[in-house]
């Protein structure tokens, strides 16, 4: 038999359900790989004792024959999700010791779904990076390397930790969140599956809160399959999260027809940036053919204020942030450092709790809302914001999704793009429009880069709840791309 | 605009973050080169357009339920994770003389 680590999660519910091997036996194997991916770091905590008892009411679910939709499949959860009873660290010191008294409404939903939680991936600390080296629990090491070049490689952020354990096969999905990019770049530089979905299409509730109007869960996972049947369990209303939205949720993985035929697949103009490395042009022209050989029709659009998309967020995500992350002030969870005066403790406890970046957004958050700026920037950003939005509203009525790469570049290497924090969020370039037009987006591994041959995603954006279409695209490429190149660093073993 | 040493100092008292004054002046370089970045906003015209708020693309209207209890009464889960506690209440430095 191959290698349960090996399978997908369609295959390994499959062989689930033909009984090949039990949900005990899949955990186990998972468990012995998520240890044997410890010099990745990926996990934050994990929670070995916690997976082997769900996977047991797995078999048992499954020996009465009332298998749940993700019966007894393994998941890294990344550390932002509150887990009842279960460390909740935001990659962050300031949550020192934090145990959240309640289940956040996604990692629920994958429990009644009858999945099975490995541990809590790492991530930068409050999902505020792209590299995953703001981590208070330290960085994580992308599973790949660059051809004839031994350095460790940045696994992408935020959600670094849940995507480099699923590339290196120490979880069979995770679930990521979003804000401007920390599911899709991640996905792209580990040679993964990521989804952002639609604003509102998941529940926020028991998500630590980042920026509140952007971010969004979402799931990372080896095929485009996966992601349909982990977004079925994790979508849905929540009365208890008031931006969740009352939508109906459509069988996703009914929708991976491969039907493309008169498909308008919308090519954005300004996404031709300066500098675009030769290799992702190159991508981004196969991702245009293999639609069309699928029948698609591109189509030239234009999204003319793309350029201001980055620094709008750095506006828009910053001020959230700094009011969300007031609540960390030493008084009802995690860090305190003692002062003289209330004030002095609520300052030591900040100044010791978050790190540099961190602080450097709430700064610059605190500022632009400041009494005097707030017009010329908070306002100025959310009307910038309201015509980006109309942007792709424009744009989709010239075509039903849109297609551009997911990063600037490959992964890099630990440190690389420390020094200036632009060069750093200038990551984001492709990915942050999606988030302020609250659109559904999607990255699948569709190829190489051409000098470390390391993987590159392409990105599908699509309209408002249409997650089903695509994905249906996303699995187009997925089929024509053929990516089947496997890290360096593989973590799961035989049985 | 480039902020200087002393507005630094200010927005941290602000946001109740201690930013020892050796740190200020570096600080200060930083956050003005990423709002010298920011400012490029200026060149969009957006005189009377709407501000969005929030993430959804339609305004959604806050949904309405009865004004009954729905949860509570967890006092001792939620002290739990407080880092001091005294007789039922989160505890805090002395704030009134």
């Amino acid at each position: 038999m191959a290698e349960l680590t090996e399978l997908t999660l369609a295959d390994a519910r499959a062989g689930l359900a033909a009984k090949k091997f039990s949900a005990r036996e899949l955990t186990a194997a998972y468990i012995a790989a998520m240890a044997k991916a410890r010099p990745l770091n990926a996990f934050i905590t994990e929670t070995p004792e916690r997976a082997l008892a769900m996977a047991d009411a797995s078999d048992k679910r499954l020996a009465r024959g009332a298998a749940l939709p993700l019966e007894g499949m393994p998941l890294a959860i990344k550390d932002l999700f509150c887990t009842e009873g279960v460390r909740t660290t935001a990659g962050s010191r300031i949550l020192d010791g934090f145990k959240p008294p309640y289940e956040s409404t996604v990692t629920a939903k994958l429990w009644q779904a009858g999945a099975v939680m490995l541990g809590k991936s790492n991530m930068d600390e409050f999902a505020m990076g792209s590299s995953n080296m703001t981590s208070a629990y330290g960085k994580v090491e992308n599973p790949w390397r660059r051809r004839g070049d031994n350095r460790p490689l940045v696994p992408g952020g935020s959600s670094g930790g849940s995507a480099a354990a699923v590339a290196a096969r120490a979880a069979i999905a995770a679930t990521g969140t979003d804000t401007g990019g920390s599911i899709r770049q991640p996905a792209s530089f580990c040679g993964i599956v990521g989804l952002k979905p639609t604003y509102g299409r998941c529940s926020r509730r028991g998500i630590v809160a980042f920026a509140s109007s952007l971010d969004q869960a979402g799931p990372m996972t080896r095929d485009v399959r996966d992601a349909a049947l982990m977004l079925q369990a994790m979508a849905g209303h929540d009365p208890r999260d008031s931006t969740s939205a009352d939508e109906p949720v459509p069988d996703f993985a009914a929708a991976l027809t491969l039907d493309l035929a008169g498909l308008r697949v919308g090519i954005p103009r300004e996404y031709r940036v300066d500098g675009m490395p030769a290799d992702i042009e190159k991508l981004w022209q196969s991702g245009i053919d293999w639609l069309k050989a699928w029948g698609a029709q591109p189509v030239e659009i234009s999204l003319k204020l793309t350029k201001y998309a980055l620094p709008a967020y750095y506006i828009i995500a910053p001020a959230e942030a700094s009011s969300n992350l007031a609540r960390y002030d030493g008084v009802r969870f995690g860090l305190r450092v003692p002062g003289e005066t209330l004030d002095e403790m609520y300052e030591n406890t900040r100044a010791q709790g978050f790190g540099a970046e961190v602080k450097r957004r709430i700064l610059i958050g605190t500022y632009v809302l400041s009494a005097g700026y707030y017009d010329a920037y908070y306002l100025k950003a959310q009307q910038v914001r309201t015509l980006i939005a109309r942007d792709f509203d424009a744009a989709f009525r010239q075509c039903d999704v849109i297609l551009t790469p997911t990063t600037p570049s490959a992964a890099f290497a630990a440190g690389e793009k420390m020094d200036d924090p632009i060069a750093m969020y200038l990551n984001d370039v492709f990915t942050v429009p999606a988030n302020l037009a609250g659109l559904p987006a999607l990255s699948v591994p569709a190829g190489l880069s051409g000098d470390g041959l390391l993987p590159l995603g392409l990105q599908v954006i699509g309209r408002h709840f249409d997650e089903a279409t695509v994905l249906r695209v996303g699995q187009a490429i997925e089929l024509a791309a053929g990516f089947t190149v496997r890290p360096q660093f593989i973590a799961g073993s035989a049985r | 605009m480039a902020l200087d040493k002393a507005t630094v100092a200010r927005i941290a008292t602000l946001a109740r973050i201690k930013v020892p004054d050796a740190e200020q002046a570096h600080l200060a370089g930083e956050l003005s080169q990423i709002l010298s970045w920011i400012e490029q906003l200026n060149e969009v015209e957006t005189s009377g357009v709407e501000p969005m708020s929030g993430g959804a693309a339609v305004a959604m209207s806050l949904a309405m339920r009865e004004d009954a209890v729905s949860d509570g009464g967890r006092r001792d889960d939620i002290l739990a994770n407080a880092p001091a506690a005294a007789n039922g209440f989160f505890a805090v430095p002395k704030v009134v003389e």
